[in-house]
């Protein structure tokens, strides 16, 4: 590592601070064009209904209204339906049946965003209120109403997934000496960035080219999907341009493709006017895509002494009305499946049955890498109820059972093959670093005198970086990711990249990566993302899969770019290439360490002095295929009081261990862990989106849905471990998500342990003070 | 700076209302509808686009800019109701090229990540410093408890503020800041 370079493991200072912190950020809704007009929605009040009729002409009379659009104006243009990203279908507005509350109905295009407001109140439509499913389970059930009336299947099933040994698990479980059985739900919940989702859509009907400003974390699958869908229309690929500019924030939010989005986009062609959306908060919580929903009922089967053999699990997934879940097209219930976690389970069997309900659409997006979350959360809930079950030490057991380090490559029963890992090594680390012995003493000693504390593990494993071209693809594109370096004649360079930031500070930590190869100093190599015009293809940004993936095409195209800067230098060096070397950021001539040349010097003869018979310039492309997925790993432990008189859960303290492999910058990855963590903390004791009987949405709004503030949040204590994957150019395994997929279950088990000798032995998330109230109110422990 | 602009047209046929109204310093005359919102007048009529919306329920702070000196959600305020007022922005920060502390501190301890929060997060630290120079961690967390921010989890944020807080404390002349 050098640091006067800002190379990888060096806290360089970000670059792209220096516009947000002026107020300069370009983010969506700061684009204007000149006679831009304003889009706005009116959605359904009702979760499953018949519409009777739209009347827009009150709406239409409204001055500076300038078209209303609803699902008839769409059919013949085909455009009432449109793919989701797994395969399956989705409305952009219906012709007669709305199946969730807040589902677009119709569109207001105007002058003004307040006056197209106006027309939204004026559009009035007539409902025949439908039966309402919100169960999964019920609407499972033989002779639910049948919601996707679009479907030829004529019930609410989905689909039904399964993978490992059926049989040779069910044996293990029929001779094991302990079984526990644990159910879980995991309840519904939205992202919110800041920023909500929106797009500014212009069609140059000269050029017949279709430029939009958008948020999206996929800016080159949604120019596919535009050209896939609106190919009859004549926008095709190479005249579409999708600009993904400042994104306030994504989470897996701002992958799926929304209705809003293609009704800019159709409004815009309509007029002839570049045509903006940007929705409401409300709107984005009410109707945007959600995560988790996963209703989980898990077995673990066990030895006496404690040694875990095998796991069983079924789950129902609530998709809402559409299976908008963007998934890699092959597994529907995403990366579930590396539920075994931190152990070697000999047998592993695992189904999932999705359904449709009478809510939104999605399943996915919650800053995780497709239902690691959920996974990672089930198997540390169930190691701790095997602790209580067993009265073992729930550290102990886990120490007793985690894969070894000398096992990896280690390939799991339900068939992934991690990288590396040391799991111990790291739960050590945590256990030292807040003083495990100490505190158990401390709450022995608390529990005596009638005072609740708890300490909860959670030793998870993730897996990330989606992924190798023989198992991955969302809508058959493959998910491979790349980097175009260009190193102009004065020694800096231009970055171009197929993923995109949203916060995650690429224009730094991958001109780190650049600098790191080909010894320029960070500040002269420039990143650039988002434009589907200038970047290489790529599958975006989400899973954690821009360091593993677009990172690894960034080492690999500098890489070629220093290999043909080695011939190069061998020509200004006069030396035979194979006597010349790569050392300290510079070429070198074999035991001759006068005779150097920088890489500027080579840059600058690569158009200037080149050897006959090589082609001028420095430049290279690489798309990346990863061999496999990383698996970054971690052991968090949290502490947790509890107020006996109200039920809330104070969080004292929160160590937070992570081994993400080589780390690019150091700053950047301990700020992704806080951010991590704080969306682990959320789901664990504030967020829940619930729907009544009548499917009208509970906490639709920040009003009701709680994200946590700087109150709520402790202070969080982080420290590391480095396993680097062997697999990966640079070693990384990439971090944006372990945080939020391991710390629920290490908060959970700090509430469950606080209470577990009342008896308690799972309390379902949120775990809100009145959930914990009833059960100190019903232990006689309330104060 | 006195920047004056043409009675703008509305199509609703609602009354406008001339306000008198000084933003970062420079003075404003411009026509508006009584429910254009401040926030809207900042980004649409100004085209100021550094102060964010990110909610339509008073939640989430993005909108926040100082009203007289005070921190204040301008989604929650109508232009109209800031007549004859004086602003302050997230544009008027940086004087004569030179950084405010709670610009440099957000920069140096990693205070932001998709800095959508950020703008509004700074004039909530501002007005409060203002009022309390030398706060409390708890403070500095109760002062931004009405800002919402999605990606950094707060920690440095708040170490963020104590960097400007110790910064705005020096002496004129200035000594670095003790860095921890
Ligand atoms: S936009 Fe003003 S508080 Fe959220
Ligand atoms: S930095 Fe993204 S919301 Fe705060």
């Amino acid at each position: 590592m050098s640091v006067e370079i800002g190379g990888i493991g060096s806290s360089v200072k970000r670059k792209e601070d220096a516009r947000f912190i002026r107020g300069k950020g370009k983010y969506v809704d700061d684009v204007k064009l000149p006679g831009m007009l304003y889009l706005d929605i009116a959605r359904s009040p009702y979760a499953h209904a018949r519409i009777k009729s739209i009347d827009t002409s009150k709406a239409l009379k409204i001055p500076g209204v300038a078209a209303v659009i609803t699902g008839k104006d769409l059919v013949p243009l085909n455009l009432h339906w449109m793919p989701t990203l797994m395969s399956d279908k989705q409305m952009v507005l219906p012709t007669d049946t709305v199946l969730y509350q807040a589902q677009e109905v119709a569109a207001v295009v105007a002058t003004e965003r307040y006056i197209a407001a106006d027309g939204v109140a004026a559009i009035e439509v007539e409902y025949e209120p439908l039966p309402v499913v919100v169960d999964p389970k019920k609407a499972l059930e033989p002779g639910a109403p049948v919601l996707r009336e679009d479907r030829e299947q004529k019930n609410n099933h989905i689909w039904h997934w399964e993978v490992g040994d059926k049989a040779g698990t069910d044996k293990a479980f029929r001779d094991a000496e302990v079984v526990v059985k644990q159910d879980l739900y995991i309840p519904r919940i939205h992202v919110a960035s800041i920023e909500t989702c929106g797009i500014v859509a212009s069609w140059d009907k000269v050029e017949g080219k279709l430029t939009v400003w958008m948020t999206t974390q996929a800016p080159h699958a949604i120019r596919t999907v535009i050209a896939l869908v609106a190919g009859h229309l004549g926008l095709a690929e190479h005249k579409i341009r999708v600009i993904s500019p400042d994104i306030g924030g994504g989470f897996g939010g701002k992958v799926p493709v929304y209705p809003g989005y293609v009704l800019a986009i159709g409004a815009s062609v309509l007029t002839g006017a570049p045509v903006k959306w940007i929705e409401d908060r409300s709107e984005n919580i009410q109707a945007d895509s959600f995560a988790r929903d996963y209703h989980i009922s898990a077995e673990l089967a066990a030895k006496k002494d404690g040694t875990m053999q095998a796991l069983r699990v079924k789950t129902i997934a609530d998709h809402g009305a559409f299976d908008a879940a963007a998934n890699p097209s092959k597994y529907p219930a995403g990366l579930f499946h590396i539920i075994t976690g931190s152990y070697p389970f000999q047998k592993s069997f695992v189904e999932v049955d999705g359904a449709y309900t009478n809510k939104p659409p999605g399943g996915i997006a919650y800053r995780c890498s497709f239902r690691v979350t959920e996974a990672a959360f089930t198997i540390e809930r169930l190691v701790d109820v095997l602790a209580l079950e067993l009265k073992k030490d729930p550290a102990a057991l886990r120490m007793q059972n985690f894969i070894k380090p000398e096992a990896f490559p280690y390939k799991s029963a339900l068939g992934w093959e991690y990288d590396s890992g040391d799991y111990g090594r790291a739960l050590k680390l945590a256990m030292d670093t807040i003083d495990y012995a100490g505190l158990r003493k401390e709450q022995a000693t608390k529990r005596a005198k009638g005072e609740l504390m708890g300490i909860g593990i959670s030793s998870f494993t993730e897996i990330v970086g989606a992924g190798p071209s023989k198992q991955f693809d969302i809508l058959g594109i493959k998910m491979f990711d790349s980097a175009e370096i260009r190193v102009h004649p004065t020694g800096k360079a231009m970055v171009r990249l197929g993923v995109k930031s949203q916060g995650q500070g690429h224009e730094t930590t991958f001109a780190q990566i650049v600098a790191e190869e080909l010894g320029l100093p960070v500040g002269d190599i420039a990143v650039e993302e988002g434009d589907t015009d200038t970047a290489p293809y790529g599958l975006g940004t989400y899973a954690s899969r821009s360091t593993p993936v677009a990172g690894g095409a960034t080492a690999i195209a500098a890489r070629k770019i220093r290999e043909k800067a080695r011939l190069i230098a061998a020509h200004l060096l006069e030396a035979n290439p194979d006597d010349v070397e790569w050392k300290d950021y510079k070429f070198q001539v074999k035991g001759v360490p006068a005779k150097t040349k920088t890489m500027q010097e080579v840059a600058f003869a690569a158009y200037t002095n080149h050897p006959q018979g090589m082609e001028a310039g420095l430049e290279a492309v690489d798309y990346y295929d990863p061999p496999n997925l990383t698996y970054p790993f971690g052991s968090y432990i949290c502490v947790v009081d509890i107020d006996r008189g109200t039920g809330e859960v104070k969080i004292r303290r929160f160590v937070a261990v992570d081994d993400c492999g080589t780390i690019i910058n150091p700053m950047i990855v301990e700020g992704q862990i806080h951010g991590g963590l704080t969306m682990g903390l959320a789901p664990a004791l504030y967020e829940q989106i619930t729907y009544d009987e009548q499917g009208n949405i509970q906490g639709g709004n920040f009003m009701d849905y709680l994200l946590p503030t700087a109150m709520e949040t402790p202070n969080w204590e982080t420290a590391k471990t480095t396993t680097p994957s062997p697999h990966h150019p640079i070693g990384a395994k990439g971090v944006g998500e372990s945080a939020t997929v391991g710390a629920p279950a290490a908060i959970a088990n700090a509430v469950v342990d606080a209470l577990a000798h009342l008896g308690v032995r799972h309390i379902d998330i949120p775990i809100t003070p009145w959930k914990v109230q009833q059960i100190l109110k019903a232990n006689g422990a309330a104060e | 700076m006195a920047v004056e602009t043409a009675p703008a047209k509305t199509t609703t046929g609602q009354k406008l209302h001339r306000i008198h109204v000084v933003v970062n310093g420079a003075a404003h005359d411009v026509d508006v509808e009584p429910r254009t919102l401040l926030v809207h007048f900042l980004r649409e009529n100004l085209g100021m686009t550094g102060t964010h919306i990110g909610c339509d329920t008073t939640s989430c702070g993005a909108c926040t800019v100082l009203l007289n000196g005070r921190a204040v959600k301008s989604c929650t305020l109508f232009a109209v109701q800031v007549d004859q007022a004086s602003i302050a922005t997230v544009e008027g920060l940086e004087k004569d090229g030179k950084l405010h502390p709670i610009q440099e501190g957000f920069h140096q301890e990693h205070g932001l990540q998709c800095g959508f929060c950020t703008p509004g997060m700074m004039m909530t630290a501002v007005g409060f410093l203002a009022t309390n120079p030398a706060p409390t961690e708890l403070q500095i967390r109760e002062a931004i408890s009405g800002n919402l921010c999605r990606c950094t989890g707060y920690v440095n944020i708040v170490k963020s503020i104590d960097y400007a807080a110790r910064k705005l404390r020096e002496p004129a002349e200035g000594k670095a800041p003790d860095v921890r």
